[in-house]
């Protein structure tokens, strides 16, 4: 049953991930060029002591039909991979093994909640779990340390950053788990329903708590377009929902038979 | 009469029974480790960690980093 449940995890993370490799494409792809046209035009302007503003319009619209600076996003370095590398077939694979693993941890993670969380059935449990893993791997890192695009983000903080997010992520599903604990042990003598109220208001005081404690992290280049960055970050957002929506929706239709209640349901159905 | 509505279909007609942890166990170990694994390649190789000298993988799967949301440069 548990590799039945994994290989449809997958399935439904390959889905997942066809839908977040065409919203990355189509709305990230733009947001990405234009910033890579920043991080370029800034580091010409560079030797120029402390060049400003006149560099920012002009790399922002320069880029806006791909063009122009040779091959792309090099961090100083030569450029080991084409800029259309790097927004098709790199992005492709990027996402897709991304998604697919995620989309196994999750099969993993409904096999252990699976009559484990109250009597929830396979379908509203795998949406809920979904949902729930949007707010630890997606919202709540946003709060504290959004996505940034490339020009964002100084080199030589990457490991203090990584560090950082993996921190407020470790911290985020602990909490998530002893709020599901607190939840269960109120759920006695408050009700299902003012005990989940109780668990999740006490998350999310928690949350704001470490992520209040959390070293901030600004690294947006003062004169790095608002309106770019704000684009980016949605769109990143609206990546990782479209990826757990269907994560949750289709693993969740494809796990129910596995655990045999459409078997069972029809069985009550006729048994009563 | 509780039984007449449950087999409509208006309430779960089952209860769910969960998986033991004996038998979870080793399928959590090890394909988590390969999902973890397949993760920290598209998300942290060669950016704060490097496993593999060069970077290629990270130039590779670049734009998919910046725009799944890890941190990058």
């Amino acid at each position: 049953m548990i590799a039945q449940l994994l290989a449809r995890g997958l399935i439904a993370g390959l889905v997942a991930g066809l839908l977040a490799f065409g919203i990355a494409r189509v709305f990230g792809e733009p947001q990405v060029n234009l910033a890579i046209a920043f991080e370029e035009a800034s580091e010409a302007a560079a030797p120029h002591e402390h060049a400003h503003d006149h560099d920012h319009v002009a790399g922002a619209q320069e880029t806006e039909g791909q063009s122009a600076a040779p091959a792309g996003h090099s961090h100083g370095e030569e450029a080991l991979v084409s800029r259309d590398t790097q927004a098709g077939l790199g992005l492709f694979v990027g996402v897709m093994v991304y998604a697919t693993a995620v989309g196994g941890l999750f099969a993993l993670a409904f096999a252990f909640c699976y009559g484990r969380v109250g009597a929830l059935s396979a379908r509203p449990l795998a949406a809920l779990l979904a949902l729930g893993a949007f707010i630890a791997f997606c919202v709540v890192p946003a709060i504290k340390y959004p996505p940034n695009p490339p020009a964002v983000g100084v080199g030589e903080t990457i490991a203090w950053r990584t560090e950082l997010h993996f921190i407020l992520l470790f911290f985020t599903l602990v909490l998530i788990g002893l709020a599901a604990w607190l939840r269960g042990r109120l759920a006695a003598s408050l009700g299902g329903w003012n005990a989940g109220i109780v668990a999740v208001a006490a998350l999310v005081v928690a949350i704001g708590i470490v992520t209040a404690l959390l070293p901030a992290v600004n690294e947006v280049p003062d004169d790095f377009s608002a309106t770019l960055l704000w684009r980016f970050r949605m769109t990143a957002m609206g990546i990782q929902l479209g990826l757990w929506s269907v994560i949750g929706l289709v693993f969740g239709a494809l796990a129910a038979p596995v655990v045999g209640e459409r078997r069972r349901a029809a069985a009550r159905a006729v048994f009563g | 009469m509780t039984d007449a509505a449950y087999s409509t279909g208006a309430l779960p007609a089952i209860e769910p029974v969960s998986i033991p942890l004996k038998a979870l166990l080793p399928w959590a170990i090890f394909a988590g480790l390969v999902f973890v694994l397949a993760i920290y390649f598209v998300g942290v190789e060669e950016g704060a960690l490097s496993l593999i000298s060069g970077t290629s993988v990270h130039e590779f799967v670049h734009d998919g980093r910046h725009l799944l949301g890890f941190p990058c440069h």
